[in-house]
């Protein structure tokens, strides 16, 4: 029987295999940043541990840090971020500082450095590494125990997920993008639905993606509950890795790149789980409760809590959203418009709210906040800076920013945001804050309007 | 880790399904840098809410979290298992946990216990009736009993043999030390290093 793309990374990873044990599983990449770190460091330090493969690993500052200029106000972020530095300068881990040409969302810049690539495995203390599976490798978050384990050994006992597949058929249509495809993915199967499975995202519609668009989708495999998205790579892939400062060159391209080809599932392999969805059937896509499965169409309206299939929680959710069933989505006013984030802060997503801002201001607070300062710099290059400024947007600094309040860009209890983010929680982006999460475009719209509003209905 | 063989305690009934990290502890607890003091950022936000059933005497020193299904699930952080323990919770009984969630308890000694959904009802109930219900989670015979009522639960024998007797993974890796430097030496020769 073949094997799915999920087995064959895997299979090439295992370092050991015993019955009635997990596999060993060889990390190739482990990326860092401040606020998961700091325990494992310690747990080295006092064991007398050193970080096995320094060069297999890369740190970054993102969560704690402001969007505007200037040093870290709150003195425990500012201990935080400089607990990373000592640590990193200690164990002889490459880091990426504010304000460093190279800092960024963690996410972001293993990318945009060519550190990512097709079949690693890649790990994370932080649950958005999914993110890396675009590229067509095994990539999950872990716990900060995990990271002191992957510091120490390079590797991590597992047991390898179920597989998964997401076949999306068809074409999205024209301004439905890659955000609002896997908001629709998680209200199908539930933030549950994914659990104990590796989903590999198939299909046209994903065929068709950008990289940009198949990190957006892998990075919120976690809010369906999966342990890891992956992609197959194609030309797709290597078109955005050729030329990549860690990317191989020559011979060592060519050969990487033969190999790369052979990451696809067998025509004869059996995932474990089957999900299909018509690409050509969605819209706009947005949440209205406090967890990712509860989004609809932004066309419809918000549902009756007994028509959901957790009626307790939509009634709490609505509740602490302080919205009422029947509304039109469209009527939604919000505070603030957030474009950024790990799922949607790469220069597509800027390209794409800079379209609908154009010639437009905006009538609500709007920060668009590029994932690393390389993206920053490319945008800049292009004018999108201006495009923003001249619609009154603030344009700032590249980190992680509101999408999970450890920094100044928080919003007020009570506030409503649209936000490019990937979580919609309880009190995510600041206290008693108000969370829907959006596509760039519809951010973008929204922040025009004041309310959840599509690009075409402008 | 701390070890986990069999733990007697009171139960708390937490009526939520999808209770996500992001509640467990909030993002603005996660700047500490030591691995102390976590429980005073448990459910910090529904802790404020005077009916919030953390908030009620009747389960004051209860060791037992019975929760909807979904418990744990978004963010990585395990500041949340830790704010658990420093609470006083040793087990966590839920239908269905969020995946890196029920691995970091496994790693720290927080027993994750999955239980069908009408067992969870069950014992939601029968501690809902009688707070001093006396609820007993034992890994060795793999079951949680209370009341007369027993439920069997899944655990694979690896991660219960490690639990049980309190064994650290990296020092279990590390007597393979070998086998990780036969494997480096086989890596493909373009992998990238980040230097």
């Amino acid at each position: 029987m073949g094997r799915t793309l999920a087995e064959k990374v895997w299979e090439r990873h295992v370092v050991r295999r015993a019955d009635g044990e997990p596999d060993l599983l060889y990390i190739d990449l482990h990326l860092i940043h401040e606020v998961t770190s700091p325990q494992a460091f310690d747990g080295l330090r006092m064991a007398g541990r050193k970080v096995r493969r320094p060069e297999l690993t890369i740190a970054t500052e993102d969560h704690n840090v402001p969007t505007v200029l200037g040093p870290i106000a709150d003195p425990v972020s500012k201990a935080q971020v400089e607990t990373l530095r000592k640590n990193a300068a200690e164990f002889g881990v490459r880091l990426h500082p504010m304000g460093d040409a190279g800092q960024g969302v963690v996410h972001i810049i293993g990318p945009q450095f060519g550190l990512t690539q097709p079949g690693m495995t890649i790990v994370c203390g932080d649950s958005h590494t999914s993110t890396h599976g675009a590229f067509g490798g095994i990539a999950f978050g872990i716990g900060t125990s995990e990271v002191e384990h992957v510091l120490a050994t390079q590797t991590l006992p597992a047991y390898r997920p179920k597989t998964m597949a997401i076949e999306v058929s068809g074409e999205l249509p024209f301004g439905v993008t890659a955000k609002d495809l896997i908001l629709a993915i998680i209200a199908k199967i539930g933030t549950g639905g994914g659990q104990g499975h590796i989903i590999e995202y198939r299909g046209e519609a994903v065929r068709k993606l950008s990289m940009e668009g198949r990190m957006t989708v892998c990075n919120m495999s976690i809010e369906a509950g999966a342990r890891a998205g992956m992609i197959a790579p194609d030309e797709t892939t290597f078109a955005y890795l050729r030329g990549r400062p860690h990317a191989p060159t020559g011979e060592a391209w060519d050969a990487a790149v033969e190999y790369w080809k052979s990451l696809r599932t067998d025509d004869d392999a059996v995932f474990d789980t089957v999900v299909e969805i018509d690409a050509s059937a969605l819209s706009p896509f947005v949440t209205w409760g406090t967890n990712p499965g509860q989004g609809a169409p932004l066309n419809t309206a918000i549902p009756a809590p007994e028509e959901t299939s957790d009626t307790a929680a939509a009634r709490r959710a609505l509740d602490y959203m302080a919205l009422r069933p029947g509304t039109p989505l469209s009527e939604i006013e919000v505070d603030t418009v957030f474009v950024g984030s790990c799922t949607n802060g790469r220069l597509e997503d800027l390209r794409a709210a800079a379209d609908i801002l154009r010639g437009r201001k905006v009538t609500t607070r709007t920060l668009i906040v590029p994932g690393s300062m390389q993206v920053k710099a490319e945008a800049e290059a292009e004018g999108l800076h201006e495009v923003f400024q001249a619609a009154g947007a603030e344009w700032r600094q590249a980190g992680c920013s509101m999408c999970l309040g450890m920094n100044p860009d928080t919003l007020a209890p009570g506030e409503r945001s649209a936000s490019t983010s990937n979580r919609n929680f309880e009190g995510r982006q600041g206290k008693g804050g108000r969370t829907h999460l959006v596509s760039p475009a519809v951010a973008a719209a929204t922040a025009v309007t004041g309310r959840l509003t599509a690009p075409a209905d402008l | 880790m701390e070890a986990f063989t069999t733990h007697t305690g009171r139960a708390v009934p937490l009526r939520r399904s999808n209770v996500d990290t992001d509640q467990i502890i909030p993002a603005v607890w996660l700047k500490q840098v030591s691995r102390t003091g976590f429980e005073r950022g448990l459910f910090a936000a529904w802790r404020e809410d005077p009916e919030f059933v953390l908030n009620d005497p009747a389960y004051a020193g209860a060791s037992i979290l019975v929760s909807g299904p979904d418990f744990g699930t978004g963010s990585s952080r395990e500041h949340a298992v830790w704010a658990l323990q420093q609470y006083g919770f040793r087990a966590v009984i839920a239908a269905r946990f969020g995946d890196i969630f029920r691995n970091n308890s496994t790693k720290m000694g927080l027993l994750p216990v999955v239980l069908p959904a009408e067992k969870v009802e069950a014992l939601q109930s029968a501690v809902e009736a009688d707070p001093s219900t006396e609820v007993t989670v034992d890994l060795v015979e793999r079951q949680v009993r209370w009341g007369g009522e027993t439920a069997g639960f899944e655990i694979d024998d690896y991660t219960r043999w490690r639990l049980l007797e309190g064994l650290d993974d990296i020092g279990l890796t590390l007597t393979h030390a070998d086998d990780i430097t036969e494997y480096e030496n086989g890596r493909q020769p373009w992998l990238p290093t980040t230097v």
